[in-house]
């Protein structure tokens, strides 16, 4: 079939003879172009990775795993991971499942404003909550100084430990299984609650027999995400394990290279993969239990009428923004008072208030000047990259769907369904040699950096625009096609304005995603080519959390602004593509 | 057994009035079937009976029970009424006996009594041996046969369907009619069927309430609509019937009066109150009117197409004095009738629609 289709769009390229010449042959050169894009940045480090586990230097060998698996910090690290892996995914499907029902279900107000404040902290980078969650609760919180309830000076933060990075990566990732659970939700048709209510059933029920089973999908969905995205943390776990010496896969990694070098690569290649292996187990559990559950809704229907609280809203209500208040605004105000205290421990007054902490990390620090423009340069180069290549590879996904073009989108979503680490180790492996033939040398570059966020993001991109393709009718292209345009005529003029404003709302999340990234660069970066996100992990590490907190401070409110400028491009989105928009 | 009384009932959402100032009493054991265009509140009213809409004025009486009024909404789970939606609305997550129990295993009835039930309920719309299956496994009718069966394992006093049979093809329709009114006859259950099927309504209920946007336009058994429709609204959405305009020259006598449309006297039906009156309207079903030879008596049309449908053909034509109004007609095989020709139509006779009066 595929055949005589391609068979009729050369012979109706025949009929003009313009476009012969240059519609034919480039729509290969594209395709080649594409491929070969996806080739470099998701198979060959994943090849390279696999390699060095298994041959290193080209012969076939054991003793990296051997070696790995008798090293007891490897079975502690391990350990820890699943311990704050699952209790993170239990704490954020716990939540993510509860306020989506409660605000669905329900006639509380304000849903859009809650659904926006809820999901923010999806969009504030792990290492910038956890700083400001350190902040709150520490000794020298000005928050807490302020209401004089501070605990003294030199006393432990009790984040400081495994419970609080279980509660941070549940507060982090539980919009993420909020978001899924709200879509499968807006899904269930009414009748499926009203035939159960018109059995006599309470909303109670209701919603333990019905309404939970059908979003267990979504939820178990949500759930192998969390996981993997738990295991695969490293900002959290940074901040609140290093200094408990609660050590987790990722930290680990980072603190064998760090102390050792590339002579630990062998080493830390094994761990990443064995993180990689673990995030594996989780996604295909989630695959092999979600296929015993196939409750697809078909039917479309209107979703669920609201379920009035009564006298009770207003008592849902209030416990909902204090929600808001306990995991956003009170640490982004830790955050930001921290953020205006001259030193630490000084409690914050009208006499002690400061900007010279903003002015410091801005003008005087070199490394930190440097990090604001390379993560700029950094994070915008890779979000033009990923839309100027999401557009024709979701083309050839969404429209040309043939088995390379499946495997295709499992290759792109590959690097950014394994943590960040697995992808930064196989992005040193390939690189720490200059590149043969050409002999180019990105190690210790910013260039490795930028290498690993295309790889790593691209997929942010590429999945709202495949979205947007499937809502396009494809006989917009056919028509141009039949006009006579080539491919690329076609490209440019038809398809790229039709996808372009979700291929640029991907763009937007995978620039707001690089600005204040760590776990990638926190493996890969040198002197020269430090980011927004490492140099805020330097300063807390050095205890310096005031110049941590301001830059903090900065790259949230860049963050705010931007979730707000969306605005303007979300009338030209197709629902779900803006995380934040309800 | 309950009867079901509507109580002036009016819904809006927001600023727009989707039901208002409806009053129906259905008796008890009574098949009522609500036919109208689309959009013209039939689920509305539905979900108001059963509860998941409140009303915005007016009651709902079920069973001699106050269930609605604009204070108090008595939650569906309390009415005890059964509902068959449109799309099935089957849990997929349970077995197809396990949708039947399931809201006996809500009254918790012992789990003998309940298999035994739902065994019962299965065999009443024969489904014997399909509780293992999961309702994605099922044909639509089967599913519509399930959804049927849920609702009736608790053996409800009042059963509302909302177009059970439009997912459904024809063949299928026909036969889930016939097991439909075999349940009524059966059970004598309360039933309220929404259909926009007029054939399906008239098979099958006692009376039928025509609705027209919010409006009840008229409220009648099948034949009483189709003879006497009350207004111009049921009389052409019924059967599409020709409306033609008249003046009644003579008052009701023994049920008929003479009125004169397009030029011609004729003898009709009427109601008994019928008084001369100018610009009436007159209801004429197609087989009133009939094609006479260019010699008789007859109204002067242009046949403007002829479709042949096996055995008959319907003829679309109108009045050469009159091209504005569209007449049709069928004539049995031999079809001499074409398109383009003119012919002469006699009216035979017709109901003449009562006037309209201020809303009471
Ligand atoms: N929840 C609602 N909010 C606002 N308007 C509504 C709501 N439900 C129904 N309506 C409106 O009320 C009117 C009647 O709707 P209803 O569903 O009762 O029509 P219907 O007669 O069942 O039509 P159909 O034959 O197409 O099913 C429609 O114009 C509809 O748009
Ligand atoms: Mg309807």
């Amino acid at each position: 079939m595929a055949g005589s289709i391609g068979g009729v769009r050369n012979s109706s390229d025949l009929v003009i003879p313009a476009s012969i010449k240059r519609g034919f042959p480039s729509e290969w050169v594209l395709t080649g172009l594409v491929v070969a894009i996806v080739v470099i940045l998701s198979i060959l480090p994943m090849l390279r990775l696999v390699q060095e586990i298994i041959a290193p230097g080209g012969r076939l060998s054991i003793a990296a795993v051997e070696a790995g698996l008798s090293n007891p910090a490897t079975w502690t690290a391990t350990w820890h991971s699943l311990v704050v892996g699952f209790g993170g995914t239990a704490l954020a499907v716990l939540f993510g499942t509860a306020v989506p029902i409660l605000i669905s279900l329900t006639d509380v107000r304000g849903r859009s404003a809650f659904v926006l404040c809820f999901v923010t902290p999806l969009m504030i980078a792990p290492q910038v909550t956890a700083l400001a969650w350190l902040q709150l609760f520490g000794p020298a919180s000005p928050l807490l100084k302020l209401l004089g309830i501070a605990p003294p000076l030199g006393s432990r933060n009790p984040l400081y430990s495994a419970q609080g990075i279980i509660l941070l990566l549940g507060v982090q990732y539980g919009p993420l299984v909020f978001l899924m659970v709200r879509a499968g939700l807006r899904k269930l048709p009414r009748e499926l609650v009203e035939a159960g209510l018109a059995g006599g059933a309470s909303r109670w029920t209701v919603l333990r027999t019905i309404v939970l089973p059908l979003m267990t999908p979504s939820i178990i969905g949500a759930s192998a995400l969390v996981f993997v995205s738990c295991v695969g943390n490293f900002g959290i776990p940074a901040f609140l394990g290093i200094p408990a010496n609660y050590l987790v896969l990722p930290t680990l990694i980072y603190q064998r290279l760090a102390g050792a070098g590339p002579s630990a690569l062998a080493e830390v290649a094994f761990l990443s993969v064995l993180i990689g292996v673990i995030a594996m187990v989780g996604i295909v559990a989630q695959d092999i239990i979600s296929r015993r559950r196939d409750y697809r809704i078909a039917t479309t229907s209107l979703p669920v009428e609201p379920f009035e609280l009564g006298r009770y809203r207003v008592l849902v209500e209030a416990i909902m923004w204090l929600i808001i208040c306990a995991i956003l605004v009170l640490p982004m105000l830790g955050l930001f008072l921290t953020s205006l205290v001259p030193g630490y421990g000084i409690p914050l007054s009208f006499k002690t208030v400061t900007l010279s902490n903003y002015s410091f990390v801005l003008f005087d620090h070199a490394a930190a000047k440097s990090a604001f423009f390379n993560s700029s340069v950094l994070s915008v180069a890779a979000a033009v990259f990923a839309v100027l290549v999401a557009v024709p590879l979701g083309y050839f996904i969404a429209w040309r769907t043939s088995w390379w073009s499946k495997v295709l989108n499992l290759t792109v979503e590959l690097p950014y369904a394994l943590p960040g680490v697995v992808l930064a180790i196989a992005a040193l492996l390939m690189f720490l040699k200059p590149i043969p033939l050409i002999d180019l040398r990105i190690y210790n570059t910013v260039w490795i950096i930028l290498y690993a966020y295309l790889a790593r993001f691209m997929v942010l991109a590429l999945r709202p625009t495949v979205s947007g393709f499937h809502q396009i009718d494809r006989s917009l292209e056919e028509a141009a096609q039949v006009a006579g345009a080539g491919f690329v005529m076609r490209l440019r003029t038809i398809i790229f304005p039709m996808v372009a404003p979700v291929a640029v709302a991907g763009g937007l999340l995978i620039f707001m995603t690089a600005f204040s990234e760590l776990t990638v660069s926190a493996l890969l970066w040198a002197s020269g080519s430090e980011t927004i996100g490492v140099v805020i992990f330097s300063f807390e590490q050095g205890g310096d959390s005031s110049y941590a907190a301001a830059i903090s401070t900065m790259t949230v409110a860049l963050t705010l602004l931007l979730m707000l400028a969306s605005n303007f491009l979300a009338r030209h989105l197709p629902n779900g593509v803006l995380p934040w928009r309800d | 057994m309950a009867g079901l009384t509507i109580d002036r009932v009016s819904k809006r959402f927001g600023d727009y009035e989707a039901l208002s100032n409806v009053s129906i009493n259905v008796a008890d054991g009574e098949f009522l079937a609500v036919l109208g265009p689309s959009g013209c509140g039939k689920t509305t009213l539905l979900r108001m009976v059963a509860g998941f809409e409140k009303v915005t004025d007016g009651r709902i009486i079920i069973g001699g029970e106050t269930m609605s009024t604009p204070e108090r909404n008595l939650p569906p789970e309390k009415r005890r009424v059964g509902i068959v939606f449109q799309n099935y609305a089957l849990w997929p997550h349970m077995t197809v006996a396990e949708n039947v129990g399931y809201s006996l295993k809500v009254a918790k009835v012992s789990r003998a009594e309940r298999d035994r039930r739902v065994a019962e309920a299965l065999s009443l719309v024969n489904l014997t041996g399909y509780g293992d299956r999961r309702p994605a496994n099922l044909s639509g009718g089967q599913r519509q046969r399930v959804a049927l069966a849920r609702c009736l394992v608790s053996a409800p006093s009042l059963v509302l369907f909302d177009e059970p049979l439009a997912n459904l093809d024809v063949h299928l329709r026909a036969a889930m009619e016939d097991e439909f009114a075999d349940f009524h006859k059966r059970t004598g259950t309360t039933i309220v069927y929404i259909t926009h099927d007029q054939a399906e309504a008239m098979a099958l209920a006692d009376r039928i309430a025509v609705m027209d946007e919010g409006r009840l336009a008229q409220l009648a058994p099948p034949r009483e609509l189709y003879r006497e429709p009350a207004n111009e609204m049921v009389a052409s959405f019924i059967s599409q019937g020709i409306i033609l305009p008249a003046d009644v020259l003579t008052a009701a006598e023994a049920g008929h009066c003479r009125v004169r449309v397009l030029g011609h006297e004729v003898l009709v039906r009427c109601r008994p109150d019928e008084s001369p009156r100018a610009a009436a309207k007159l209801c004429c079903r197609s087989p009133e009117l009939e094609a006479v030879g260019p010699s008789e008596d007859g109204i002067p049309v242009a046949i403007k197409r002829v479709v042949y449908q096996g055995g008959r053909a319907r003829v679309e034509l109108s009045p050469v004095e009159r091209p504005d109004l569209n007449l049709h007609l069928e004539q049995a095989d031999p079809v001499t009738l074409v398109a383009g020709v003119e012919a002469r139509v006699r009216i035979r006779t017709g109901w003449l629609i009562p006037e309209a009066r201020n809303a009471p």
